[in-house]
């Protein structure tokens, strides 16, 4: 947008995001999240020696979205991807992007054992309690009572578990540098989410070691609800069932 | 050549592969195998590799696509049932177009089976294995010293035509120790450049790497392209080895240590007198059709010899397409026949 006297262009598409149009439901979080970690590579300059992993779920085509390098990982393999990446080339700056199915259920190994090793890798958690792109079925961190495709009476915990809490896992272990849970819900939390992601990127360039950054986000399509009905669920009800805040942070 | 050491077959391979340029080893226990993920463990650091034992043999292959994709040499290896849990993986590799050597030490099967030699996997490493349409460069050593050899050629091949390596060994190849004549080590700096690799995006578009494609045309397009090269390494990159095959009545097919024991079998005939002959596939895909079939025409029959129920039986058979008799010989379970079981066999047909 040109300069004039009057107007001055303050709002703009992160440098590091492609046209590609995202592929995204509208009023899901996944958007804003995507941007939020493509400002973070502006910020720290880091484009050129950056590499996305994307998932397979609603990111699945993240690898285009960024003007960086990018690969798209089998199912739940997107740690073990990062670990080859980030061991075979230590210079680059490598970031998975992954839902809660991904991450959580088919890739738990992979999530835990990466952690466990210090990857010096960025891990971005997307849990929005829901298998997105598959059409709504129940996810390890689907909340108790919480309907979904394939738990239509809502979520039994005795027979299905309990929402699984990623990130307070993963703070158990001895050495991510900085594991945190962060919220999409209003203006403030994306702040902290901005802040957060910075953060996870900063310690990978400053050759700190793993991050993990965990970060409630809506699915009004899967939810079956409006996205302003969804971001008051994730602040009344999704929030209690997963805390937000730093759980490990050894900068 | 260098300098020769007394090696297992797996070592050999390991350091074959090291000298070949490999620097980046991803893998996890399992026999027969053990010794390349050893051997990686203490040799590739010293040359400045990533060697990562890896919390699966699931997360190790894909380990191997993130190293790839980085464009460095790389190579997992494992056995039987390690390499059905790497499909998934291979499936991944094969259609990103990603270079990378996978070596199975091949083991009794199905299930857990047992930790003896066999053949039993030659359908998974030739006809696919994992899912979709694609095939493997498939190289079947008989020595030590071919293991290590065959390792370089596994990476500049994989390279070349940017199609995942495999080396179809076997337990009995992989524990044996033999004295090796090593390949002169190359310079990783010296391979050809990968432009496509994810160097980051300096100076340059982004390089992106996936096998996803959802338009169907789309993805008929790129399967349509891997499978031209795949035409192009079957014209260009068949290998074998003959011996004896000028005036044999009788043609041995057999790769791997049944190879090994095959030649044996032809050398014996061949002083009581009997016309026997050996072809030995080196690559098990792209398979030798065409000089089977020639040799098909020429002799009463082709005797293939397998440890395993007959599967490379099936290609010798396409090959010879009812030109002559094509009996078979296998062993199932891990029992490794001897060659006199073998000669009787041979002197019944000759």
């Amino acid at each position: 947008m040109p300069k004039t006297e009057t107007m001055a262009q303050v709002f703009s598409r992160p440098r590091s995001l492609t046209e590609k149009k995202f592929t995204y439901c509208p009023g899901c979080d996944h958007g804003l999240l995507t941007r939020i970690l493509a400002t973070a590579i502006d910020k720290l300059g880091v484009g050129e020696r950056t590499v996305i992993v994307a998932p397979v779920g609603c990111a699945v085509f993240a690898y285009e979205w960024f003007r960086c390098d990018g690969i798209q990982a089998a199912h739940g393999r997107a740690a073990a991807v990062a670990t080859g990446l980030k061991r075979a080339n230590p210079e680059l700056v490598v970031v998975t992007y992954q839902g809660d199915g991904d991450l959580a259920a088919i890739g738990t190994a992979e999530t835990i054992h990466a952690a466990n090793r210090g990857e010096a890798i960025t891990v971005i958690f997307v849990n929005n309690q829901i298998y997105g792109m598959t059409g709504g079925q129940m996810a390890p961190t689907t909340l108790e009572g919480q309907h979904t495709t394939s738990s239509p009476g809502g979520r039994d915990v005795r027979a299905t578990g309990h929402p699984m809490r990623v990130a307070e896992m993963i703070a158990t272990l001895a050495a991510p540098r900085y594991v945190t849970r962060q919220s999409l819900h209003d203006p403030k939390h994306v702040a902290l989410t901005t802040k957060a992601v910075e953060k996870a990127l900063r310690y990978q360039v400053e050759g700190k070691g793993y991050s993990l950054v965990e970060v409630l986000a809506t699915c009004p399509t899967g939810w079956k609800t409006s996205p302003t009905t969804a971001h008051d669920h994730v602040r009344d009800v999704v929030a209690r069932a997963f805390p937000l805040g730093d759980l490990v942070d050894r900068g | 050549m260098g300098e020769r050491q007394l090696m297992t077959g797996n070592e050999a391979m390991a350091e074959g592969a090291i000298r070949a340029g490999c620097r980046a080893y991803f893998g996890y226990p399992i026999t027969p195998q053990n010794e390349i993920l050893e051997y990686m463990a203490a040799h590739l650091p010293a040359v400045g590799g990533a060697f990562v034992q890896a919390e699966s043999e699931v997360a190790a292959i894909n380990m191997c696509y993130g190293a790839a994709a980085a464009g460095v040499r790389t190579m997992t290896s494992s056995s039987s049932p390690g390499i059905s849990l790497k499909l998934e993986g291979i499936s991944y590799l094969a259609g990103a177009d990603l270079p990378c050597l996978i070596v199975n030490v091949m083991r009794g099967g199905p299930g857990l089976g047992n930790i003896a030699p066999a053949q039993g996997d030659y359908f998974q490493a030739t006809k696919g294995g994992g899912h979709g349409d694609y095939r493997l460069i498939v190289l079947a050593p008989s020595t030590a010293q071919e293991g290590a050899e065959l390792a370089g050629l596994a990476f500049d091949l994989a390279d070349r035509y940017r199609v995942p390596a495999m080396i179809l060994a076997d337990g009995m190849l992989g524990q044996m120790m033999e004295p090796v004549a090593l390949p002169e080590p190359r310079d990783p700096a010296t391979l050809p450049p990968k432009p496509w690799a994810l160097t980051g995006a300096k100076g340059r578009a982004p390089n992106y790497i996936a096998s996803f494609a959802l338009d169907p045309r789309d993805l008929r397009e790129l399967n349509r392209r891997r499978h031209e090269r795949y035409r192009e390494i079957a014209a260009r990159e068949t290998r074998w080895e003959e011996l004896a095959t000028e005036d044999a009545e009788v043609l041995l097919v057999a790769y791997g240590t049944m190879g090994r024991i095959a030649k044996t079998v032809a050398r014996q005939a061949r002083r009581q007198g009997l016309r026997v002959g050996l072809l030995r596939p080196i690559t098990l895909w792209p398979f030798p059709y065409a000089r089977i079939r020639e040799l098909a025409g020429r002799v009463r029959a082709v005797l293939t010899l397998e440890l395993s129920s007959g599967q490379m039986w099936e290609d010798v058979r396409l090959a010879v397409e009812g030109r002559c008799a094509t009996p078979f010989y296998g062993e199932m379970g891990g029992v490794v026949p001897t060659p006199d079981e073998i000669l009787a066999e041979v002197t019944r047909l000759a």
